[in-house]
């Protein structure tokens, strides 16, 4: 493969995909991320949870740098996240993003939510990402929704087409921003599902989440964050039976009597 | 006194002054937004220097009544040697100073209506585009202005109709568009000044009339095509 002779140019471990290095980041004089330090493998599923407000969000968006960090280093395959402009815009394709509020664009119909990143970001010929963009929906559930605009939609459906448009961009990692907390019950199982399967079929996924129930049967690993640091790191397993700090035994505490 | 004779002789003038008046007020319309786009693009622009120049670009012309403008541009720039180089439309020099003058005012309010719509697009758009990998060009003209296009045009068509008035600064500047006609009608029918007004201000009616009416089919045709 030549790009695993590109991409390992100064990465000692070549199935590191995502490598923060001491992040730290303020907003004003709000310390919101800690000296983080965090490497995500190729094909790792990573559940981040924590309190409100203890920076989970921030460290998403980092990843992508629609939050610039202050101090430390971000890379992504080895590079690091270039600046604003045309670099960016072009690192920001290989990885996709799922938002709690959907964010469809909401003057194009779904078909074209999905078209519009490989048509011109990538230039692909618009036949040859019509048949993919059909499948990715046929994929997630919803290509009958194919001709709608989103908000003709349900909420679960929506959300299911922005992982579709992610998916098109075939991005090398996805970040999910608690995709499943703007949505009624009923719908969170069909975004998990289509979550779940994803993760089994390899997909290197960074997901903050409440839900338990996938950390448990998709997650590799689960970060528990507090006050922008990351209190504790462990199987998900390992992390539920038996959390280190009193920190993440109080907020399970709280959130499994729910 | 004859009502049908005299409009008979005045309204060939005013005619000729609206046809004026109208060149002014296309090509500074044309001129102002254009610039006022780009002015708007740099004032949202992720570059600080962009959205400095795009703030002061924006305060200054804002806050200077048009006839400093005029005056600025009528009589500061020949000074500094400062020509048109070209003219159009079968324009003169003073028209084509005029242009110049209208439309670097306008652009400023042109730039501040396309500013007021794109704020009316939730900020989670802009960042779902830069996600996907789009780039900020592309994000504006894919995702945010086709949004902020309905929002857009009501204040618009406000500076635009502003515009059209305000091309009448021109008349004190030597360029006979209406508002010149009016002045030299005026000395030519010293009996029948409130005719000659009432027939300037119906050609200005019409004018503003036009644009609204276009202003709500451009409306119209967009609220069914979502
Ligand atoms: N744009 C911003 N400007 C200023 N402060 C911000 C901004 N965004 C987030 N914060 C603050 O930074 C801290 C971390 O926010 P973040 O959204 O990352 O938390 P979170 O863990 O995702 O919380 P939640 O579970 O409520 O989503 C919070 O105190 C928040 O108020
Ligand atoms: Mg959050």
């Amino acid at each position: 493969m030549t790009e695993a002779a590109t991409a390992a140019t100064d990465t000692t471990d070549t199935d590191a995909l995502v490598v923060l290095t001491g992040v730290n980041k303020w907003f004003g004089d709000l310390h919101v991320l800690k000296d983080i330090n965090v490497t995500i493998g190729r094909g790792e599923v990573v559940v981040v949870i924590g309190p409100s407000g203890s920076g989970k969000s921030t460290l998403c968006r980092a990843i992508n740098r629609l939050e610039p960090i202050n101090e430390g280093e971000i890379r992504l395959d080895g590079v690091p996240l270039p600046a604003e402009g045309k670099g960016l815009a072009k690192l920001r394709a290989d990885v996709g993003m799922v938002f709690q509020s959907f964010n469809l664009f909401a003057h194009k119909t779904v078909l074209d939510n999905v078209m519009l990143g490989p048509v011109k970001v990538r230039r692909r010929n618009a036949g040859e990402v019509k048949k993919q963009a059909l499948a990715l929906l046929e994929r997630v559930g919803v290509a009958e929704q194919a001709n709608k605009y989103p908000a003709q939609l349900s909420g679960g459906q929506q959300q299911r087409v922005a992982i579709a448009r992610a998916l098109a961009m075939q991005p090398k990692v996805m970040l999910f921003d608690e995709p499943t907390s703007a949505l009624d019950p009923e719908m969170i199982k069909e975004v998990l599902d289509v979550m779940v399967e994803l993760a089994q079929e390899g997909m290197t996924m960074v997901v903050v989440t409440h839900e338990m129930g996938f950390a448990r049967t998709a997650a590799n690993r689960v970060m528990f964050m507090d006050e922008g640091k990351i209190l504790e790191e462990a199987q998900p397993q390992e992390f539920f039976t038996n959390p280190k700090t009193d920190r993440a035994k109080d907020f399970l505490g709280k959130i499994l009597t729910h | 006194m004859d009502l049908l004779p005299q409009i008979g002789e005045m309204l060939p003038r005013i005619l000729d002054g609206f046809l004026v008046t109208l060149k002014l007020t296309i090509l500074s319309l044309l001129l102002s937004t254009v610039v006022g786009a780009v002015l708007a693009s740099m004032r949202v622009s992720p570059v600080a220097p962009f959205r400095a120049f795009g703030t002061s670009y924006v305060n200054v012309f804002r806050n200077t009544p048009l006839v400093v403008m005029f005056i600025f541009v009528v009589e500061g720039l020949p000074q500094l040697g400062v020509r048109p180089r070209f003219t159009t439309l079968g324009l003169g020099y003073f028209e084509m100073y005029a242009i110049i003058a209208l439309s670097t005012y306008t652009a400023a309010f042109v730039c501040e209506a396309i500013r007021s719509g794109v704020n009316t697009v939730a900020t989670g758009q802009a960042e779902a585009a830069r996600a996907v990998g789009l780039t900020f060009g592309q994000t504006l003209t894919h995702v945010i202005l086709p949004q902020a296009f309905r929002a857009v045009v009501p204040p618009l068509v406000s500076v635009y109709i502003a515009c059209t008035k305000n091309s009448a600064i021109a008349a004190a500047f030597g360029v006979l568009e209406a508002t010149g006609q009016l002045s030299s009608l005026i000395e030519d029918f010293p009996g029948s000044v409130y005719l000659a007004f009432f027939l300037l201000a119906a050609g200005y009616m019409v004018l503003v009339f036009v644009l609204a009416g276009l202003s709500s089919l451009v409306e119209r045709r967009w609220a069914v095509s979502r």
